[in-house]
């Protein structure tokens, strides 16, 4: 079943239109050694109610935080989502539209993401915010090559140590056929050290990236970093969680030039990765050197309030190799439910899945750290995650849980190597991450578990 | 009967005191959050967001949709974009709780479902591509370009060969070239033959021992199949390059013909386009890359594969001497469930007949078009063709961009207009395989009344929908891209 909709009659119909004889023909154009001689080795084809059952059946085989209590973090978290951005974003006119070329045709998508622009510029404290990137990973990368194309500066960017590790895996990757020295500096105290960054930093480094929260849940001394790259003449960058300034200073207070965050949080579910929803934002000098797309506010010919895609010179379909960036399909769907959610939650709901957040994480960890052979890693402020250490190792740990219909972690050993976190720790050390989703009753479960 | 009020910005909409979700209060002891947090990083106050009910988020959005066209609404010939119908199917399926609420960091032992269907979808594009390496990761179409320009430098490099160039033709997507200086490459451009293809002589003059990459879209953005693709992968593969497919337009050949039977070393896919992903405003999308036997040690990792002597068990890797990662987690997996349910419903034959129909549908429309809009290019076309408006630009007064903003009055979207640069006033239409006879020829009817219309007219459309023809020179000079902004005016 192709859902094709033209019958025989019309089909000879439309050949006869063409002045052909059969479809063959018209595959003529391809070359016939070229063609293939028989069938693709695929899997039969299915009915509706046959690939329902299929997918049913594979659907059951996997472990869902829907029926489990979700203690993951390292990325991505168990965010309660209300129902309306479900509902919003299943309208086929958002969701069956393309890329808004044709400004008259689009003016719902353009509405939405010109508000997506102001209110994620507005949780970051910056001047502008782009309509999306793919991912908080590529978009940490993106965000080091603008700040390479803001100063001008080829020769080295440093990396704080306790960066989301896939995302300086990425960032070694867009930078691996580069002549940019990528230098990570190690955070075995669970955040930098500044004069760690001090010795590092020179006079042709193009920014310092640092994550707050960081990877391990952790407080950066965000604005000390930051004074110490415009020092040096550098960009700060920042990657942040979108939810965590309901309580937090935002990345503009503290002196970032550019920020990114992974906005999976706001309103997108967890679906093994992806799609998720890149943020990058900045100051207002930096404008045209955003990777990605914008949405402007103009009038039209009757000076009627209308949304257009602005500073389209920048982009890879006019620009072509001299474009800020390659990204053409962004993340539009997820960037549509995280401006859904956040006109839900308005201030005061953000204010409250911080601050609910951030309890239950302090009330786990208080009551882990009563457990035999439990402590946290760092002793450090955290937000809404923290290293956990296990004495009978982090596997032990999330087996346990498992058991109970709990899932912990990802443990440290799962993740690439980090600098400063030695090869015994990382066998015993796991995150905890704790969303407004949690109850009480799931921590005490949690914490039987592992007594 | 648009609704002025539920349109409004949302920033205009606010008032200080109204809340849509609420949350439970703490059943945790309730700690003062400053004792939690240093007061140097805790915020006054949260930030200025707009305060509203949850009714007037929904009509807000409600009203919005209705301003968009979209493939369940309209006939959106995108040239290009393959706008092809969304089967419901795929949103139910996608969001059953074993997909859509699984942790991305769970261990492979409890997600055998899901690494099932993603193995499944490897070998299968692997099967539709012929090129048996396949990584899931990338997100969308130019970020596959970018994964696989990655693991072309990566094996240049394990070779101990310093390779700097990539060359496409001029009729490339704008993205070839913008992957390709991303990657660190530069750009070589070759401008095509009278008949809009590759033009062999010049390739052989630009072919060196310094060519990393040859990047050709086939069938090429003229919706014509290069039939010289042998010899010119021969005379890249002569130079010891790579030949890049961009897989854009395999709406036209799934099921007919392989990259990897016709000299591709690697391509990608637009699970979003092809596999009807579906496009959501702008994405996301996926795009998975597949490559010869020889790069696949390259690939960006994990990638799936049956666990060694247990071939019911699944596991992730990473490739011995991957790249590395291109983003953060698996992939767009919620795309790429969609695509394995398409590719699941049609089968091999379906997936052949899915491509033919698009052929005849292109083929069909292109005919009825070509009176008024001729094609310079190839007597017939595969799944798209690009006409050109320059007759009636210089008999009338007409360009395209004034016949596609009149199409938007009649009830259609229009096709991609001055894309490929190569030709004059084009007008790229790309119908699919999923319009019937009675939609083309409604469509058909449509462009002809509308050439038959005054040219003030047509510089003044669309006259019927809510807006009509933006101002772009000053908003580009002094861009506004927030409510702030709006405000500090």
């Amino acid at each position: 079943m192709s859902y094709l909709f033209t019958t025989a009659d019309e089909q000879q119909q439309m050949l006869q239109r063409i002045g052909v004889d059969s479809l063959q023909t018209l595959l003529d154009q391809i070359p016939a050694e070229l063609q293939l001689k028989q069938p693709l080795d695929l899997p039969r084809a299915l009915t509706e109610l046959e690939l329902e059952q299929h997918l049913r059946e594979l659907s059951t085989r996997n472990a869902s935080a829907s029926s489990r209590a979700c203690f993951m973090g390292g990325g991505a978290y168990d965010h309660f989502i209300p129902s309306v951005v479900d509902e919003i974003t299943s309208r086929g006119e958002f969701y069956t539209a393309y890329t808004p070329y044709q400004a008259e045709a689009s003016q719902g998508t353009l509405q939405a993401f010109f508000e997506f622009q102001s209110m994620i510029a507005e949780l970051s404290g910056l001047d502008v915010a782009n309509a999306s990137l793919y991912d908080g990973g590529s978009g940490a990368a993106e965000a080091v090559l603008m700040a390479i194309r803001c100063t001008g500066r080829l020769g080295r960017v440093v990396v704080v140590g306790s960066t989301n590790p896939e995302y300086v895996h990425t960032l070694q990757t867009y930078l691996v056929n580069k002549s940019t020295e990528l230098v990570v500096v190690p955070t075995p105290d669970g955040t930098v050290n500044l004069a760690d960054l001090e010795a590092v930093i020179n006079d042709q480094t193009a920014c310092i990236l640092v994550q707050h929260p960081n990877f391990f849940g952790c407080l950066e001394d965000v604005a000390s970093i930051g004074k110490l790259a415009h020092q040096h003449g550098a960009l700060l960058v920042q990657s942040f969680d979108p939810l965590s300034v309901g309580l937090l200073k935002r990345p503009g207070e503290l002196g970032a030039d550019i920020a990114v965050a992974e906005g999976q949080s706001l309103g997108t579910p967890l679906q093994f990765g992806g799609p998720y929803l890149g943020i990058l934002t900045c100051r207002q000098q930096f404008v045209r050197k955003m990777p990605g797309r914008l949405i402007g506010q103009t009038v039209d010919r009757q000076g009627r309030r209308c949304f257009f895609l602005n500073l389209q010179a920048r982009e890879q379909h006019i620009r072509r190799e001299g474009a800020t960036s390659n990204i053409c399909t962004n993340q539009g769907l997820m960037a549509l439910r995280a401006t859904v959610y956040l006109s839900l939650l308005g201030p005061l709901g953000l204010k409250e899945v911080a601050e609910l957040s951030c309890r239950k994480a302090h009330y786990a960890a208080d009551r882990l750290c009563q457990v035999e052979g439990c402590e946290r890693m760092f002793a450090g402020p955290f937000f809404k995650e923290f290293v956990l250490k296990y004495s009978l190792g982090a596997d032990v740990a999330i087996r346990k849980a498992a058991a109970a219909g709990i899932d912990i972690g990802p443990a440290l050993s799962r993740l690439p190597a980090m600098e400063g976190v030695s090869e015994a720790d990382r066998d015993q050390c796991l995150l905890v991450a704790v969303t407004e989703s949690r109850t009480k009753a799931e921590i005490d479960r949690l914490v039987t578990a592992l007594s | 009967m648009r609704n002025r009020q539920a349109t409004q910005l949302l920033s205009e909409l606010s008032h200080g005191g109204r809340r849509a979700a609420v949350f439970p209060p703490s059943d945790v002891p309730e700690w003062p959050i400053e004792d939690l947090l240093p007061s140097e990083a805790l915020a006054a106050a949260p930030p200025a967001l707009p305060e509203l009910a949850e009714p007037d988020v929904v009509r807000h959005f409600v009203n919005l949709s209705t301003l968009n066209m979209s493939v369940d609404t309209h006939f959106y010939p995108l040239g290009s974009c393959t706008m092809k119908y969304n089967p419901k199917r795929h949103e139910r399926l996608s969001r059953l709780p074993g997909i859509v609420d699984v942790h991305p960091h769970q261990t492979a032992t409890n997600i055998q479902g899901l690494l099932e269907l993603l193995y499944e979808m490897q070998q299968m594009l692997a099967e539709i591509s012929g090129l048996p390496g396949v990584s899931l990761q990338p997100a969308a179409g130019a970020h596959g370009e970018l994964t696989a320009l990655y693991v072309a430098a990566a094996y240049f490099r394990a070779k101990g060969e310093h390779r700097t160039k990539v060359i496409f033709p001029a009729s490339a997507h704008g993205t070839n070239p913008a992957s390709a200086a991303m990657a660190g490459f530069e750009c070589v451009e070759l401008k095509e033959t009278a008949d809009g293809f590759v033009d062999l002589e010049q390739l052989k003059q630009h072919v060196d021992d310094q060519t990393a990459v040859f990047m050709i879209t086939n069938p090429n953005t003229l919706g014509l199949f290069e039939r010289d693709i042998p010899e010119i992968a021969r005379i890249v593969h002569a130079a010891g390059g790579l030949v890049y497919i961009d897989g854009a337009n395999m709406n036209a050949i799934m099921g007919i013909t392989r990259p990897g039977d016709f000299g591709g070393d690697m391509m990608h896919y637009n699970v979003h386009k092809t596999f009807t992903g579906p496009h959501g405003a702008g994405g996301p999308g996926s795009g998975p890359i597949c490559v010869r036997d020889f790069l696949a040690e390259y690939l960006p990792g994990p990638v799936i594969r049956v666990r060694p002597g247990d071939d019911r068990r699944f596991e992730l890797v990473t490739p011995a001497h991957s790249i590395g990662r291109v983003r953060s987690f698996f992939g767009n997996v919620g795309i790429l469930v969609r695509g394995y349910c398409y590719l699941r419903t049609l089968g091999a034959a379906g997936v052949r007949a899915a491509a033919e129909h698009a052929i005849l549908n292109a083929n069909y429309l292109k005919e009825l078009l070509s009176d008024v809009l001729p094609s310079a290019h190839g007597e017939h076309c595969l799944h798209e063709f690009v006409a050109s408006a320059e007759r009636l630009a210089k008999e009338r007064g007409i360009n395209a961009m004034d016949i596609a903003k009149r199409l938007l009055d009649y009830g259609f979207h229009p096709p991609t207009v001055y894309f490929p640069l190569v030709v004059p006033h084009a007008m790229m239409f790309e119908p699919t395989e999923t319009e019937s006879k009675a939609t083309l020829d409604a469509f058909s009817d449509a462009v002809h009344q509308i050439v038959q219309e005054e040219a003030e007219t047509l510089r003044s459309a669309p006259l019927t929908l809510s807006v009509s023809r933006p101002e772009e020179v000053n908003a580009t000079r002094k861009p506004v891209l927030t409510w702030t902004a709006c405000t500090k005016d």
